[in-house]
């Protein structure tokens, strides 16, 4: 669940507010202010559209997690997603491997179930 | 507000027809629940189109083997459709996505990453002249005296304002319903579409053909790519005996379901493909940030897992269509991607893993552009219009207050919950729709609610009317087939039959001979 908006970075500019998909933040004096909690869908989708890198997502879904550190994690998911750059050729080149990748995990399971049945 | 077409829902599916929609000449406007770009599971997932050139033997060839997932239900001319218009439209998004390499010297179109898509989709559809109202759910579906669904009224959460936009056609595009099981993106994914067309009187099918989940950390749902090579583990550290996530029917889920009741099952990615360490972040960064926040190396540390119900978006069910342009039984409404039934591409089996996105494509395409042409022909909007809306607007008797999270738990067992749904029997179904049925007579009889209240109140009205059918339907197929399985019933029984639920305040039943069996 999101667990901070970070004052000292964030410019208010109410892109957050916007994008959230669940309406989960609301405009505020000097930050957006975290109004529905309970709604948080622990998306990132708030962070990845953050171009002050001032939103921490804490990663419990189902739990608050005020106390987690952000500052090891600010902008990461939007630096993997080179969000900043989508015209950029090649951000996505490996994206190809993702289903190859999928069917070589579930024949390793399908080898190794196999050979331990045999062993049985 | 008036306008030519209204989408409702902002997923795939609707940045396809509003496409379509506003290149034919149409006045079109998206009204989202969240915001388009954002919300729906097109945005958190990575959807991976079907995707055959097309040279007639492989398209055959193709067509042939779905045919065969979907034991007997599903449309090859259906088929056919999806893979000619997703090869022609797909490649059309490169001005707004930057589709990689395809490690062969030319360009990957067919899986796309879903934050990526739906930014391009956003971006397209403003370029072609599409007005999209983020945060603006729909609550009901409006009728003129013609018979004809004329627009929708819905809440615009930001402003806090009630919204009524008249239309001469109008797309339900509000996805799936996850029966709020928690599964990643799907928070606005309740079925709301389905509850609003059911109101004019829709039917629904496939909806028996489910359910299904997806593996995840327990503290959250994410994708599953590095899940499937995993070994599992009790809490005491012994190996558990779980078929791998490719085994027939629902082996696998149904071996992990039975260890998760007994107790924490922890999952082993040491043994995930060598080459996907280096580049996971890279393709999929959503992926490694829960495990990270949590200090735990997710190829080397065991950590505890739970299964994420799929309701009906790996699933089925949808919307019924009674034509190729995606119209529905209701004149002026159409129903597209997964609101809609997915059964004459998928049939029995999963859409998931290609057909379904090829389908939100397809079918936004087609209702797009069938939606124009049908609103270019109308002028004016003298009609007086009507809501259809009744449940949690208008209750049969005193408002009381409604316990939506018990409604909530109650429903996500009911559809996912591992201690029945593998062992699915008529006295099974009889005892969850009965609890059901008791559901639905409380929100019937007392909800009631206004501006953002309603919308959540509808939300949970739609979770209980998608619950009230998939059992329903569930019950009703005697048989075992595909993804609807039977303890009861363990085989599948010819000839094959299409069948059709509808209704909200009596739930019907209606089985037709399958027609391309
Ligand atoms: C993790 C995951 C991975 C997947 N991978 C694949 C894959 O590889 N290949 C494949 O073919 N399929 C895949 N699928 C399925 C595929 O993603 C879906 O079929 C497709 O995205 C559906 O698009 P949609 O536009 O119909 O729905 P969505 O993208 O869910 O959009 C629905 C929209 O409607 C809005 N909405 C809901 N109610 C209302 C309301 N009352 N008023 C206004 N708006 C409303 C929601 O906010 C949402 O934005 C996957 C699904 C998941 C969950
Ligand atoms: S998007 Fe970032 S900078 Fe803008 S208001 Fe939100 S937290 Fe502040
Ligand atoms: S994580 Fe997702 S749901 Fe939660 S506040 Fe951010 S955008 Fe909204």
């Amino acid at each position: 669940m999101i667990a901070q908006i970070l004052a000292d970075k964030c410019n208010n500019c109410a892109q957050c507010v916007n994008v959230c998909p669940t309406f989960v933040l609301d405009d505020g004096p000097q930050v957006p202010v975290i109004a529905r909690l309970d709604a948080c869908q622990t998306c990132y989708m708030c962070e990845l559209h953050c171009n002050q890198d001032a939103i921490f997502v804490a990663p419990d879904q189902f739990a608050p997690e005020p106390s987690a550190d952000p500052l090891p994690h600010l902008g990461m998911i939007r630096r993997d997603h080179g969000w900043d750059r989508p015209g950029e050729a090649g951000h996505l080149d490996e994206y190809r491997k993702l289903g190859p990748l999928l069917g070589e995990g579930a024949e390793i399971a399908a080898r190794r179930y196999q050979a331990q049945r045999r062993s049985v | 507000m008036e306008t030519d077409v209204l989408i409702i829902g902002g997923g795939m599916a609707a940045g396809w027809a509003a496409i379509a929609a506003a290149q034919a000449g149409a006045r079109v406007v998206v009204a989202d629940k969240g915001y388009m770009g954002t919300s729906g599971v097109t945005a958190m997932g990575g959807p991976n189109h079907w995707w055959v050139a097309p040279d007639p033997a492989r398209r055959k060839e193709a067509i042939a083997r779905q045919s065969g997932k979907a034991q007997g239900l599903g449309d090859p001319e259906w088929m056919a459709r999806i893979l000619d218009l997703t090869w022609r439209y797909l490649p059309s998004l490169a001005p707004h996505y930057p589709f990689g390499s395809d490690g062969a010297g030319g360009t990957y179109y067919s899986g796309v990453r879903g934050s990526e898509y739906m930014r391009a989709l956003r971006l397209a559809a403003l370029e072609a002249g599409v007005t999209v109202l983020d945060h603006h759910p729909a609550l009901e579906l409006l009728r003129d005296d013609e018979g004809r669904i004329a627009g929708a009224r819905g809440h615009a959460l930001r402003t806090r304002q009630d919204w009524e936009i008249r239309s001469h056609a109008t797309i339900l595009a509000t996805g799936g319903n996850a029966f709020r099981s928690g599964l990643i993106g799907s928070h606005t994914n309740t079925g709301d579409g389905q509850l609003m067309a059911a109101e004019a009187g829709v039917a629904l099918s496939g909806m028996e053909f489910g359910p299904s989940w997806s593996i995840s950390p327990a503290w959250a749902s994410t994708r599953t790519l590095p899940y499937t090579g995993a070994v599992y583990y009790d809490a005491d550290g012994r190996e558990l005996d779980i078929p791998p996530s490719r085994a027939a029917g629902h082996a696998h889920n149904r071996a992990l379901g039975h260890e998760m009741l007994a107790g924490t099952v922890l999952a082993d990615l040491s043994h995930a493909p060598a080459a996907l360490r280096p580049i996971l972040r890279q393709i999929q960064p959503f992926t490694p940030a829960p495990f990270e926040r949590r200090g735990i190396d997710l190829f080397r540390d065991r950590f505890p897992v739970k299964l994420f119900g799929e309701g009906t978006i790996r699933g089925t069910g949808g919307l019924d269509l009674a034509d190729a342009e995606c119209r529905t039984s209701a004149p002026g409404l159409f129903a597209i991607g997964d609101a809609a039934t997915r059964e004459l591409v998928a049939g029995a089996n999963s859409g998931g893993g290609a057909v379904n996105s090829a389908w939100a494509l397809s079918s936004g395409r087609v209702a797009g552009a069938a939606a124009a042409r049908e609103s270019l022909k109308r002028k004016s909007f003298s009609a007086p219009v009507h809501g259809l809306g009744r449940i949690a607007i208008a209750p049969l008797s005193a408002h009381r207050a409604i316990e939506a999270s018990a409604i909530h738990r109650a429903v996500d067992h009911a559809i996912h919950g591992y201690a029945h749904v593998f062992t699915r029997d008529e006295a099974s179904y009889a005892a969850s729709g009965e609890r059901l049925e008791a559901i639905w007579g409380e929100l019937s009889a007392h909800g009631q609610a206004t501006g953002a209240a309603l919308v959540s109140l509808r939300e949970t009205a739609a979770l209980v009317a998608g619950a009230r059918w998939t059992i329903a339907a569930a019950r009703g197929r005697k048989e075992s087939r595909g993804l609807h399985q039977r303890a009861d019933y363990p085989e599948a029984s010819g000839p094959t039959q299409r069948q059709l639920v509808s209704g909200l305040e009596t739930v019907r039943i209606h089985s037709q001979q399958a027609e391309f069996a």
